[in-house]
């Protein structure tokens, strides 16, 4: 039984949609861990092939989006393997959050022309196809190489190196005591090793979270502005914007969509969510913008929840900030240049981070700026520094991770060398994959290089 | 003048390890079978340490054992001392390894091979191999220019080819132990057109028991009981000597640092890659100045004779130095030596023109087999002998070709190492090298490999009888573990207090008791009641099973994905400098390595897996 693999199937960019593909005996299995159909009762996984059904994906409670979902069944399909199709709306964002889950739920990242590798191996490649495919593989391959060996010389790599050195360190160590059982070598102390893996792990994750943080550099992070109606939301993207997107005026429920801009903020991209005011409301046509300001709760890297200063907290204040409690949010006392009406713990006892700020007067402005680095826990960290480039390293390093804490638990166990040996060889081999190395190899020459080994 | 004399189907050139492993299958699978040697007095020979196994080669032994090679049941029969490596560092790399007494195993392999039906021993140094008109091996060629007709021939030279060896500034040409080289052979295989290799390799002195002061030396005693490399020795070998550990000093070091120019290694006279993995002493004091002491191990050479031979202290400094720095090593202060060390140097050829069947991918009908090869060791050796000659005897019953893939044993993943990587310097096995090896245990081997010897047909009935006996105790066994919970009692907490590990309240499942890793099978005895009298390799076995059963999930998961490349098997007239869309250094490597499965394909550095996707389409047009 192969892995099920996935992938954004659709050039990235934007578009109106991007799909995304599962191809393995797991993928509606797998795919139904994250898709919920709409119609309830029912699941993806019991779908027959060539059937579509509506739906949103999950991260964990939190929908992501709305999607088709489209199963096809072994062996009517491109790969020849059970398939799954899920059409999300198009852009980074959904397709590449969907594909995420999806490894997380179990699925792996296909290779280049993995798709159409397996095709060929089920007796499914059309022979007319297999020209034009080839080229393009040959392509993304070349390409991939490229990027592999970017990833061994940049400065990625020098962190990768690092991790694999000391794995491979280990890894050497292990074989040469267990090669080489009759030289006096230096035992391996389980104490030691343990420490050590405890070191590898810190540094893997710290690796990992900047991987979030590349990203947010990359592709700036996704600020959301809510608040009851009226507490100046519109006049404080204006303000940040520089300019009128969003229609300021006093009367409260103005805004009724979301209006994105994109503004820089201490180097990083945030691109801003204007949202209609949240409250109760009857009408319609407000209501559906309050719906969609709530939408983006889930969606924003940070939120700025604003509160008018200058006014008593109200019953929506008090809803919205309910809504808010596990989320990233700096909270704005708005109007600080209007006698305040609220005492400072009311708003500041309830949120990690308050600024106080008046988005008329723009007093404040750098407090925010300072607290949106904050939250996004990009301070003092250079943002050109070393961090993984794409889902793919994510993978590699996360399945790296997986293995070492596995060797860690087994040394902790009092688990025999042979079975930490393997696992650290896991481990090694998806950091390798990285750089195109191989396991066997390192660990060899490793041994020969650092022990005084042989008859 | 040559004469016609006579002929046989297949030809094997050496009677080494790799040689009579070659010549006893083939003739065992009803091919008729000729074994030639420089010298009867030296078939089998163990020119360098008297011993057989090691870590990974015991493996190796084990394993041609259960293919139903020979090499196991000769070392158990000769076996003087014998030690289970690595115990207390988990069940994957335990390896047997044993002292043997080496004129004895010479004495016994001759004798087997004498008396092996469709298997003749012939004295003669083959000079020529000829091909007929298809580009086939149809003769070998003697020195005294016997033509002998053949259908195939496995190359079996050792470290023969062109040898010579080294003292300081003395060498001569000469193969190990004195014995007379092959000097023609050499120019045939370049005429063949094989790229011919340069390596090197080297022995420490063998001395006299009488003037060494053993109390001086640390004792090395050897298990009780031995495990015997043959599944089928049923009375395991019993310890009949000890072996020591000297250790070299600071003033061992000064003297070979002082000479070390006059070394022949230092001195630029040897020209051959030598063994990483098998330093000589001057290599280890350069390469490892902070060391302060080295080990020496002093191993009798046999029961009847006083030769002692002294591993870890291989060199090529002349020999009045080497009197010197072994002397300077507490109690060997009146040392004699007997033999004096030597390097050696010797051709063989480049492994990436082999196919994993060993026949040569260029000759049809021309198989290599160990040294020769470019590996290094007995064992190494052996199994590759044992997979030559099953493909040489299956070429002439046309059968198809008998391959054995890296999840299956060391030996397959030896020779999927030598075909696919090939190597720059003699090659040892190491059990590192397997990335399957909590799979390829020592002890599970006949599990691995007997089925495919049976249906080879190297397994004799009553030996098969046995195998599977055995096989279905172990089920069951596991069975019963996996089935019976023992409740909660004194007794059982005592045992588990005993182990360090927390108490059940409820009791347990005893399967999940010996999951733990502070538990053994043994340790449960009181209070497994239900449990039947077994064989302890029974009971040993269905244990691993059950406490590795988390990680050989894990690497039957890995199996299984690359069991899909393997299967996928490459066309041998694809034209790689052709194909669209793989770049150009992928497709040079395959056109060298002419990899046989898209699985070994893809392990060929220089490769990488966009090439393989691609490959994998070209194979759907075709």
């Amino acid at each position: 039984m192969l892995k099920t693999i996935a992938a954004i199937s659709t050039p990235p960019g934007e578009a109106a949609i991007a799909i995304v593909r599962l191809s393995g005996t797991n993928a509606a299995v797998i795919a139904g861990q994250i898709f919920t159909p709409f119609i309830s009762g029912t699941s993806l996984n019991d779908l027959a092939g060539y059937r579509g059904i509506l739906g949103k994906v999950y991260e964990g409670d939190t929908p992501v989006d709305e999607v088709v979902a489209f199963v096809y069944r072994a062996p009517k399909s491109y790969t020849g393997e059970d398939v799954v199709e899920l059409c999300c709306h198009g852009g980074e964002y959904a397709a590449g959050k969907i594909l995420r889950l999806l490894f997380e739920a179990g699925a792996i990242p296909a290779g280049p022309g993995e798709f159409t590798k397996r095709a060929y191996l089920n007796g499914k490649l059309d022979l007319t196809e297999a020209e034009a495919v080839m080229d393009l593989i040959g392509a993304s391959g070349r390409s991939a190489m490229r990027a592999a060996l970017a990833a061994k010389d940049g400065a990625l790599g020098k962190k990768i190196g690092g991790l694999t050195a000391r794995l491979t360190d280990w890894s050497a160590h292990i074989a040469a005591w267990c090669d080489y059982p009759e030289e006096d070598l230096i035992p391996v102390d389980p104490a030691q090793l343990a420490k050590s893996l405890r070191e590898i792990l810190s540094d893997m994750d710290d690796l990992l979270r900047g991987y979030d943080k590349g990203k947010i550099i990359r592709q700036g992070a996704s600020v959301a502005i809510l608040g009851r109606p009226n507490v100046g939301k519109s006049t404080l993207m204006n303000l940040l914007t520089g300019q009128d997107s969003s229609i300021v005026t006093h009367l409260p429920g103005t805004t009724r969509d979301v209006v994105t801009e994109r503004i820089n903020i201490g180097g990083i991209a945030l691109n801003l969510l204007d949202t209609a005011g949240i409250r109760e409301t009857d009408n319609l046509v407000e209501q559906e913008g309050v719906n969609r300001a709530l939408a983006q709760l889930e969606r924003a890297d940070i939120i700025l929840a604003v509160f008018d200063r200058s006014q008593p907290l109200k019953e929506d204040d008090i809803r919205l900030i309910g809504l808010l409690k596990d989320a990233n949010v700096i909270a704005i006392a708005n109007k600080t240049d209007l006698p305040p009406a609220q005492s400072e713990e009311e708003i500041s006892g309830r949120f990690n981070q308050v600024v106080g700020l008046s988005a008329a007067t723009g007093d404040g402005c750098e407090a925010l700026e300072q607290a949106v680095l904050t939250a996004l826990n990009l301070t003092g960290e250079d943002p050109a520094s070393p961090l993984i480039a794409n889902e793919r390293q994510r993978l590699c390093l996360q399945e790296s991770a997986r293995s070492t804490q596995e060797a860690l638990s087994a040394v902790e166990s009092a688990q025999t060398l042979d079975a930490v040996g393997v696992c650290l060889d896991f481990a090694l081999e998806a950091l390798l994959s990285l750089t195109g190395e191989r396991v066997s190899e390192a660990v060899v020459e490793q041994v020969f290089a650092r022990f005084c080994v042989g008859k | 003048m040559e004469y016609l004399a006579g002929e046989t189907q297949v030809a094997v050139i050496g009677a080494g390890h790799a040689g009579i492993e070659a010549a006893v299958a083939c003739a065992r699978l009803g091919v008729q079978t000729t074994l030639f040697s420089l010298c009867l007095d030296a078939v089998g020979n163990l020119p360098c340490n008297p011993s057989i196994g090691g870590t990974a080669k015991g493996h190796l032994v084990r394993e041609i054992d259960a293919l139903g090679g020979v090499m196991g049941k000769i070392a158990d029969a000769v076996t003087i001392q014998g030690r289970m490596l690595n115990r207390g560092k988990g069940p994957a790399v335990h390896s047997p390894r044993a002292q043997v007494d080496r004129s004895a195993y010479q004495r016994e392999v001759k004798k087997l091979v004498e008396r092996t039906p469709n298997l003749k021993l012939r004295q003669a140094e083959i000079v020529d191999i000829r091909l007929d008109e298809n580009g086939r091996v149809n003769a070998v060629v003697t020195d005294l220019g016997g033509i002998c007709h053949c259908r195939a021939a496995i190359l079996c030279t050792g470290t023969y080819l062109n040898a010579k060896t080294f003292v300081g500034s003395f060498s001569r040409a000469s193969g190990p132990d004195g014995l007379h080289p092959a000097n023609r052979l050499t120019d045939c295989l370049r005429r063949l057109g094989l790229p011919i290799r340069r390596f090197k390799t080297g022995t420490p002195a063998r001395v006299h028991r009488a003037s060494i002061d053993f109390t001086q030396l640390e004792e090395q005693p050897g298990d009780s009981p031995i495990i015997p490399f043959s599944f089928e020795t049923l009375v395991p070998p019993v310890n009949r000597i000890h072996c020591h550990i000297a250790y070299t000093n600071a003033d061992t070091h000064r003297i070979i640092r002082e000479n070390i120019g006059r070394s022949a290694i230092f001195g630029g006279e040897i020209v051959g890659a030598g063994a990483r993995y098998c330093p000589s002493i001057e290599d280890k004091i350069t390469r490892f100045a902070d060391k302060s002491r080295h080990q020496i191990f002093v191993e009798p050479v046999g029961l009847d004779t006083e030769e002692i031979y002294l591993q870890g202290a291989s060199s090529s400094l002349p020999e009045d130095v080497q009197i010197a720095f072994y002397r300077s090593i507490a109690g060997f202060s009146r040392l004699e030596i007997m033999r004096c060390a030597y390097a050696i140097e010797y051709d063989c050829i480049d492994p990436l023109t082999l196919r994993p069947t060993l026949e040569f991918q260029d000759i049809s009908g021309l198989f290599g087999a160990g040294q020769v090869n470019g590996t290094s060791g007995y064992e190494e050796a052996a199994a590759q002998g044992m997979v030559a000659g099953i493909n040489a005897a299956y070429n002439i019953l046309k059968e198809s070709p008998f391959v054995l893939d890296r999840s299956s044993s060391y030996i397959g993943t030896l020779i999927d190492d030598l075909t696919t990587k090939g190597c720059s310097d003699p090659y040892r096995m190491m059990t590192s090298r397997s990335e399957y090896r909590l799979l390829l245990r020592h002890d599970n081997a006949d599990a691995r490999l007997t089925p495919l010897g049976r249906e080879i047909g190297l397994i004799a009935d009553d030996r098969w009888a046995d195998f599977q006996k055995k096989m279905e105790s172990i089920e069951q066994e596991i069975k019963r573990l996996r089935g019976t919970h023992i409740p909660p009692s004194e007794t059982l907490r005592e045992i588990l207090v005993s182990c360090g590990t927390p108490n059940v309240s409820d009791g347990a499942n005893l399967a999940d008791l010996i999951r733990r890793p502070q538990i053994g099978y043994r340790d449960l005895t009181q209070v497994d009641l239900s449990r039947p009298a077994l064989p302890p390799e029974v009971a040993e076995q269905a244990e691993l099973e059950i406490k590795y059963e988390g990680y050989i999930r894990k690497q039957l998961v890995q199996v299984e994905q690359m069991k899909r490349l393997e299967d996928v098997l490459l066309p041998e007239d694809l034209d790689y400098s052709q194909l669209r869309g793989i770049r150009l250094e992928a497709r040079e490597k395959l056109g060298q390595i002419r990899p046989r499965s898209l699985g070994q394909a893809s392990r060929i550095s220089g490769v990488n897996p966009a090439d393989i996707s691609v490959l994998a389409i070209h194979l759907g047009r075709r």
